[in-house]
């Protein structure tokens, strides 16, 4: 039998955690609604340059003299993977997911005999990745004091990469992020950025190719790309971190959710016990008492 | 009144302004270019700078530029921008600061060609600079 005292601060100790959860919860919520603003409103940059690069690929497609950026360097034995996560954790499998998926992918790399280098952007990531790719990882980009995300700590992230690719230490990039489907449900994505994959398909609203084609280039249509196509780097990593950002809110609110659920469960089921032990200690007692009296 | 040019402006942060104007001038990486409704569709980096933009009411806005593209198609101009400030609020510090990070481009530049590209937006700087 469980003593009561116990079973008291038992009891008070996970209403308060409870309340920590909830508070989290809320927190989260507050701030989920500000990411997803954010990461709305960072849509049209990254679609309008999505749709100015297809046009142009497609004008510069066959060409020899195309940028290496687009192209690749035709070889694939370094590859360099950026790996972007939270800096905090209690987001439920937000962080160990996007981890998992890069740590397949590196570890399938390294079984076909490529090298691996890793970025990690986010403590979570570098965390995780540590413990079986410490050799890989020769970078790590601090997010924790960012309070609000600003395109230039993209720029910075894009930096990094282009200076590798461009230093001939890298052939492949691939960004690992979670994409922000709904405020549930985040997908962890990896999304090849040297080479640059664009693809033709999307459902961007307008995208009249006969129009493309008539555009005046200025300067050429070369050059124009070449500095393009670092930009829509530091663009698509812009946009992997407010989507990240976001979805680390949903996930937290929603993990944060079902954690104020547990509590509220362990809550009841404790209480019970609780009662139940008080019950047979006062009948105790009152056996105590009457058989007292009755020996008298 | 004549017709309008449907003008966006755009950072990777946030659509800054989308209304019907006038004219815009843009600062091209080739030259300055005012774009009229009607335009023929041009695609053109652009230099740090000053875009001025002639409001359908007739009102004159200037806003600072820095770092992106133009794109003129029949429907308006879109202009990419990663920074963008109205005139007025741009200071000499904040200039200060970009003239500072193009000097360091200007450092560290690969190959001479970049940085003929980058000291002659560097210079367009100095000069904005000074008649500020």
């Amino acid at each position: 039998m469980p003593n009561l005292k116990d079973l008291r601060n038992r009891i008070a100790s996970v209403k308060s955690t409870q309340k920590i959860t909830k508070a989290m919860q809320m927190v989260a919520a507050a701030k989920l609604r500000r990411a997803q603003e954010s990461a709305e409103a960072a849509r049209p940059y990254a679609e309008r340059m999505e749709t100015v690069l297809a046009g142009l690929s497609e004008s510069l497609a066959g060409r020899d003299d195309a940028p290496p950026m687009m192209i690749g360097t035709g070889k694939s034995e370094t590859h360099l993977l950026v790996v972007a996560t939270a800096e905090r954790g209690l987001c439920g499998g937000f962080n160990s997911n996007i981890a998992r998926l890069a740590r397949e992918h590196a570890l399938r790399l390294l079984a076909e005999g490529k090298t691996v280098k890793i970025i990690c952007v986010g403590r979570k990531g570098q965390d995780v990745l540590r413990r079986v790719l410490s050799n890989q990882i020769i970078d790590f980009v601090n997010m924790r004091e960012v309070r609000r995300l600003e395109f230039s700590h993209a720029r910075d992230v894009a930096d990094k990469v282009i200076a590798l690719f461009e230093a001939g230490e890298c052939d492949v990039c691939t960004l690992f992020y979670s994409e922000f489907k709904n405020v549930i449900t985040q997908v962890p994505t990896a999304l090849q950025l040297i080479p640059a994959s664009i693809d033709s398909d999307d459902d961007a609203p307008s995208k009249p190719d006969a129009s493309l084609a008539a555009y005046d280039y200025e300067p050429e249509e070369k050059e124009l790309l070449d500095e393009l196509l670092p930009r829509n780097i530091s663009v698509q990593i812009f946009r992997a971190l407010l989507e990240n950002a976001a979805g680390e809110q949903g996930a937290r609110m929603s993990a944060m959710d079902s954690a104020t659920r547990n509590a509220g469960e362990m809550i009841d089921s404790l209480t019970l016990t609780y009662n139940r032990a008080r019950q047979a200690q006062i009948t105790k007692e009152l056996i105590e008492i009457i058989s007292g009296a009755e020996a008298l | 009144m004549a017709e309008l040019l449907k003008f966006e402006l755009v950072s990777p942060e946030k659509l800054l302004m989308s209304e019907d104007v006038q004219y815009v001038t843009v600062p091209g990486t080739e030259g300055d270019f005012t774009v009229m409704p009607r335009h023929a569709p041009v695609l053109s980096t652009i230099r740090p700078g000053v875009i001025t933009v002639l409001q359908d009411g007739g009102g004159e806005e200037r806003i600072f530029i820095r770092g992106g593209f133009a794109e003129v198609n029949p429907e308006g101009l879109t202009l990419l921008a990663e920074e963008a400030v109205p005139m007025a609020d741009v200071s000499r510090e904040t200039l200060d600061r970009h003239i500072k990070d193009l000097e360091e481009d200007v450092a560290d530049a690969s190959s001479d060609e970049k940085r003929a590209r980058v000291q002659e937006a560097l210079d367009h700087l100095k000069q904005l600079h000074d008649a500020l």
